[in-house]
């Protein structure tokens, strides 16, 4: 065997007075990391293959695992990393395009932790949630811009259409294909329960999934795979994707060996073929051109759906926002550079684009200030991970977030970041037939309410710590906010005062 | 309503258990000629071998089955007449039992022919009953100083064999057969048995009968002596008929009945191995005298005297048993096309005929051996199932998906 | 009355519910004391071929064919559920050759075993239901 100079990342510790020999790590690992030696009776690991999902270690009845990062080490270098060796001699071995999934994991700063919630003391008292109401329902779409009255007087009603959320949270574009049918039915299954939403992303929307149709948004992206008219009608609302968080610039690519019979049907291409999103629209290099698929979706769903734009939150993304606001969309979606995938190119998914919390800020500071905010809402994606994120993600000016890694987590995912290999341990992002049914939609559909109802509880309390029993309330109420360890500029850009100003 | 139910063994309880499924009201006199709580006869031989004792073998059903099951038992007596037009059967203390619905369920005696010199035998017995086991017992005393002589090599004299293995000096077993186990096996499992056995010391005598018995010596027909002092008697069983006479059923080497086990006299019902039914796979009568058959006869016939309309025509020939820790299992019949497989211990023989499974033969591994059963049983066909699958391992995994939401999901999830 | 059921589509073969079970009714404290260096003789049994496998266990029939084939009364019915006394069981497998999915089986010690729910040993629900990562086995009303 060639050598190719790289050393495994992980290694896979088994407690020998633990390990019963019941092989279900052995069973359970669709990488073949562990195996029973007849010779030596027990139970033996090729760590080179771990990815460090978890799956053997979840399920493994006595605890007996537990995978640990390798402390085989290069020679101490700052510049020139283990990682970075590594990736010059996978290269080197492969010469192709190093590929990664999730969101990017490197160290850059995480504004979310930067930022801190005010909460009421004395006066404006604090409301408690339990005892009093508290709202967390919130509508998206474009709000009237003046009040119209017929020709008798009477209030017409011209509020555009609107999405209702229970909970100001809907799960973000993952495709049939990207995840598996058992992890789209469990997303579908929770959003109809919670009164939220779910994302087809660009796959198409599969036959069974027709009936979650009011709390489905169909997603219309570059490839257009699974468009049609009844597509477009059957969700509640439709997003055309221009770009994404985690390769904005870039289009997407499912490979053919993913593209099985039920994908074929659903995305209408022909089984075994690659999916391949180009780059860019083909027909949009305009806020113009936007503006006609904009409102050819409109005329395609009779006015009775909103129009959700999404972008990656690049450098100029106020200004694109205003754009997109003006193009007639209902919602602009932004996804930061956070954002999760099932596959992307390493240096792009590591480098290009920047953090949503900066971007949510300047979109609704210009808007406001273009008078424009109301035109449209705002929703932002790209690594909110947990209750006080999206509290945070409000007061900066979010009518509503999406989630994905987070509910992916919720499912059972580990962030082990191999989606792109199709070997998911989890059923999450596989379409291998033994491996998705190891996600059962009813857990799966439990654990995302459990999430999101617990969410919505910390939500509130939140809320009436800062004296506020409503979203409207909170949004874009950046008083609430105070930076930490940020920079005058930094401030300036979120709009925030430095705690203790 | 006011069931009696002449009998002691499965027939009998499967009746009463088959009554109270219905009705629980009714007043149940139960007529047995035993002495003893009800017990599983064929758990003689376990008795004498070691692996149960008295107490627990005697606590077949719990000491207050029948308070609980609201019986009046009558042990130890006799039913000596039945007057079917005054619906009333007579007893051997005289009392004389009204009833409204009556079970027969009298099972079988041991056969034993004429054979000559035959009383000049000491110590003898029958093995069908506990006091037969008891009385074995005291014949062989402690001291594995007895020589037995087994006449019979069916079910009964084997496991009379094997009961008494480790107090006997020595085991000789006649049978008239060329083959032991003759009723039950054909010949290459039969043969692997009976190596089987005479690894432990049993000697066989086939294809013969004792021609003359003097005392502690019997000439067999072959022209052989032997020598011994317990002769243990299992020649077969005959269908007790008799008080089925008095009632003027109608009888064919036992009681005949349909397949509600109603016999050919209104209000009487018979169960077990005192009846003969109709073979359907034959339209021949045949008793099919084991243990399961009487139980669901007799709850067939206790549900039909309470008033529910079933029947029970799922009556197959069937055998579990095992000797010297073979383990041995074989159901249905043997005709049709044989499947053979053979490893180093064990064996499966497989019987089909026009898309069924009508029979098999099992000696070693018998894990799982109901589902064949069930195939036999059920009739069903083996072009719905993977028969290449459930002929390797008996196993659900031949079913289609639908059939076994059925059976293991309780039939509500379509796959 | 709670039984276990069991939904073939979730199951992923992983034989958890046989070590499972071999513990909850080894009478020892953790899984490991019970189970490490042994065979394992469950009463629950995964069956696979082909991609598909499912677990089997005492079905705990209305009307038990076991029951009714035993001769030694040690099957008995108690509140519907099906239970066996090891200590009347003289293993004479007239239930193995009874029951048609194949749910009974031999114990280590000899004897038949059976799936008792769970309800004999420490645990009171069935163990196997409780280790199963996928909800393939539920005990349920239905």
């Amino acid at each position: 065997m060639a050598i190719d100079f790289l050393y495994p990342q992980y290694e896979v510790v088994r407690n020998p007075m633990r390990c019963i020999s019941c092989r279900a790590c052995e069973r359970q690992c669709a990488n073949g990391v562990h195996h029973y030696d007849v010779d030596f009776g027990c139970m033996m690991s090729d760590e080179s293959k771990c990815v460090n999902c978890h799956r053997c270690v979840s399920l493994c009845p006595t605890r007996a695992l537990k995978i640990i990062k390798t402390d085989h080490t290069f020679k101490e270098n700052d510049n020139w990393t283990g990682k970075a060796i590594s990736e010059v001699y996978r290269q080197a071995g492969t010469g192709g395009v190093l590929l990664s999934s999730m969101g990017n994991p490197e160290p850059y700063p995480i504004y979310w932790d930067k930022l801190l919630i005010n909460a009421s003391q004395v006066t404006n008292p604090s409301i408690d949630p339990l005892r009093e109401p508290m709202e967390t329902r919130t509508t998206l779409g474009a709000k009237p811009q003046a009040i119209e009255r017929d020709e008798d007087g009477k209030l017409m009603d011209n509020m555009p259409p609107q999405l209702t959320l229970n909970i100001p949270v809907m799960f973000s574009a993952m495709s049939y294909g990207s995840i598996s049918y058992n992890a789209h039915a469990s997303l579908a299954r929770a959003a109809t329960a919670l009164g939220t939403y779910y994302n087809t992303g660009e796959g198409g929307l599969h036959q069974d999934f027709y009936q979650y149709g009011p709390n489905t948004i169909v997603q219309v992206a570059s490839g257009r795979f699974g468009v049609h008219a009844d597509y477009l009608n059957a969700g509640a609302a439709v997003e055309i994707k221009m770009g994404q968080g985690a390769k904005p610039g870039i289009g997407g690519h499912l490979p053919g060996i993913k593209v099985g019979a039920d994908i074929s049907r659903t995305r209408m291409i022909p089984e075994g073929t690659d999916a391949i999103s180009p780059a860019p629209h083909h027909d949009i290099y305009s806020i113009e051109d936007l503006r006609q698929l904009v409102y050819s979706i409109k005329e395609a769903t009779h006015y009775k759906k909103p129009v959700i734009v999404k972008i990656a939150a690049v450098h100029n993304v106020a200004a694109i926002a205003s754009g997109i606001a003006r193009s007639g969309a209902d919602i602009i979606a932004i996804d930061g550079f956070r954002g999760g995938t099932g596959a992307a190119p390493t240096r792009i998914r590591d480098n290009v684009g920047i953090p949503i919390e900066l971007a949510l800020a300047a979109v609704d500071q210009r808007l406001r200030e273009e008078g424009i905010r109301d035109r449209v809402s705002i929703v932002i994606g790209g690594s909110v991970r947990n209750s006080a994120d999206l509290v945070k993600a409000i007061a900066l000016g979010a009518d509503a977030v999406y989630i994905a890694t987070a509910a992916l987590l919720a499912l059972g995912c580990h962030l082990c970041r191999s989606c792109q290999t199709g070997k998911c341990n989890w059923g999450i992002a596989t379409q291998r037939p033994e491996l998705v049914k190891r996600l059962n939609p009813d857990i799966g559909e439990k654990r995302l309410i459990n999430l999101l109802t617990s969410w919505d509880h910390e939500l509130k309390e939140m809320m009436g710590g800062m004296g506020i029993n409503s979203i409207e309330a909170l949004r874009g109420n950046r008083l609430m906010l105070r930076g930490i360890g940020l920079t005058q500029k930094e401030l300036d850009i979120l709009g925030v005062k430095h705690a203790g100003e | 309503m006011r069931y009696v139910i002449i009998g002691g063994s499965a027939a009998a309880v499967g009746c009463i258990e088959g009554i109270r499924a219905v009705d629980t009201e009714g007043e149940i006199t139960l007529v047995s000629r035993e002495p003893y709580p009800f017990y599983g006869r064929p758990l003689i031989s376990y008795w004498l071998e070691g692996k149960t004792t008295e107490s627990k073998l005697l606590a077949y059903r719990s000491a207050d089955y029948e308070e609980k099951m609201g019986v009046r038992a009558l042990r130890g007596v006799r039913a000596e007449r039945i007057d079917a037009d005054a619906h009333t059967v007579s007893l051997s203390g005289g009392e004389v039992l009204p009833y409204d619905k009556l079970c027969i369920a009298t099972g079988s005696s041991p056969f034993v022919p004429p054979m000559a010199g035959l009383e000049t035998v000491q110590s003898k017995t029958c093995f069908t009953t506990l006091d037969d086991a008891k009385a074995l017992a005291a014949m062989l005393g402690d001291g594995r100083d007895k020589r037995v002589l087994i006449i019979g090599a069916g079910l009964i004299g084997l496991k009379c064999a094997e009961g008494i293995l480790h107090r006997a000096a020595s085991i000789d077993v006649v049978d008239l057969a060329p083959r032991i186990l003759s009723t039950v096996l054909p010949e290459e499992p039969a043969a692997i048995v009976q190596a089987h056995i005479e690894k432990t010391g049993v000697r066989f005598h086939l294809g013969q009968s004792v021609a003359h018995f003097d005392g502690g010596h019997a000439l067999l027909s072959g022209g052989s002596e032997l020598e011994f002092d317990v002769l243990v008697l299992s020649l077969g069983v005959r269908a007790n008929t008799a008080l089925a006479e008095t009632a003027g059923c109608a009888l064919d080497r036992g009681i005949i009945v349909d397949d509600g086990c109603q016999t050919s006299v209104a209000d009487i019902f018979a169960a077990g191995d005192c009846t003969v039914s109709l073979d359907p796979d034959t339209g021949k009568r045949r008793t099919l005298a084991i243990w399961p058959n009487a139980m669901m006869q007799g709850d067939t016939a206790g549900r039909r005297m309470a008033g529910e309309n079933i029947s029970f025509d799922k009556g197959i020939p069937m055998n579990a048993t095992g000797f010297m820790g073979l383990h041995l299992i074989s159901a249905g019949i043997y005709a049709g096309e044989p499947l053979l497989t053979r490893t180093a211990d064990s064996y499966k023989l497989l019987y089909t005929r026009d898309d069924r499974l009508v029979g098999f033969i099992l000696l070693g591994d018998v894990e799982r051996a109901g589902i064949y059963t069930s195939l036999v049983r059920e009739r069903t066909p083996l072009s719905s199932i993977d028969f290449e699958l459930i002929r390797e391992t008996p196993q659900l995994m031949a079913f289609s998906a639908t059939e076994r939401a059925v059976k293991l999901g309780g039939g509500k999830y379509d796959i | 009355m709670k039984k276990v059921y069991v939904n073939e589509q979730w199951c992923l073969g992983c034989h958890l519910c046989e070590y499972y079970c071999a513990f909850a009714n080894s009478g020892k404290s953790s899984m490991i004391k019970a189970l490490k260096d042994r065979h394992v003789v469950p009463r629950i049994r995964i069956e696979e071929h082909d991609g598909i496998s499912f677990a089997v266990s005492c079905r705990h029939c209305n009307d038990p064919l076991c029951v009714k084939s035993c001769i030694s009364g040690a099957l008995s019915i108690v509140d519907g559920a099906v239970f066996i006394d090891s200590d009347k069981c003289v293993g004479c497998c007239s239930c193995i050759i009874s029951c048609p999915y194949g749910a009974l089986s031999h114990s280590e010690n000899g004897v038949i075993q059976k799936c008792e729910l769970c309800q004999k040993n420490e645990f009171g629900v069935p163990l196997c239901v409780q280790g199963c990562p996928n909800k393939a086995i539920v005990y349920e009303e239905r």
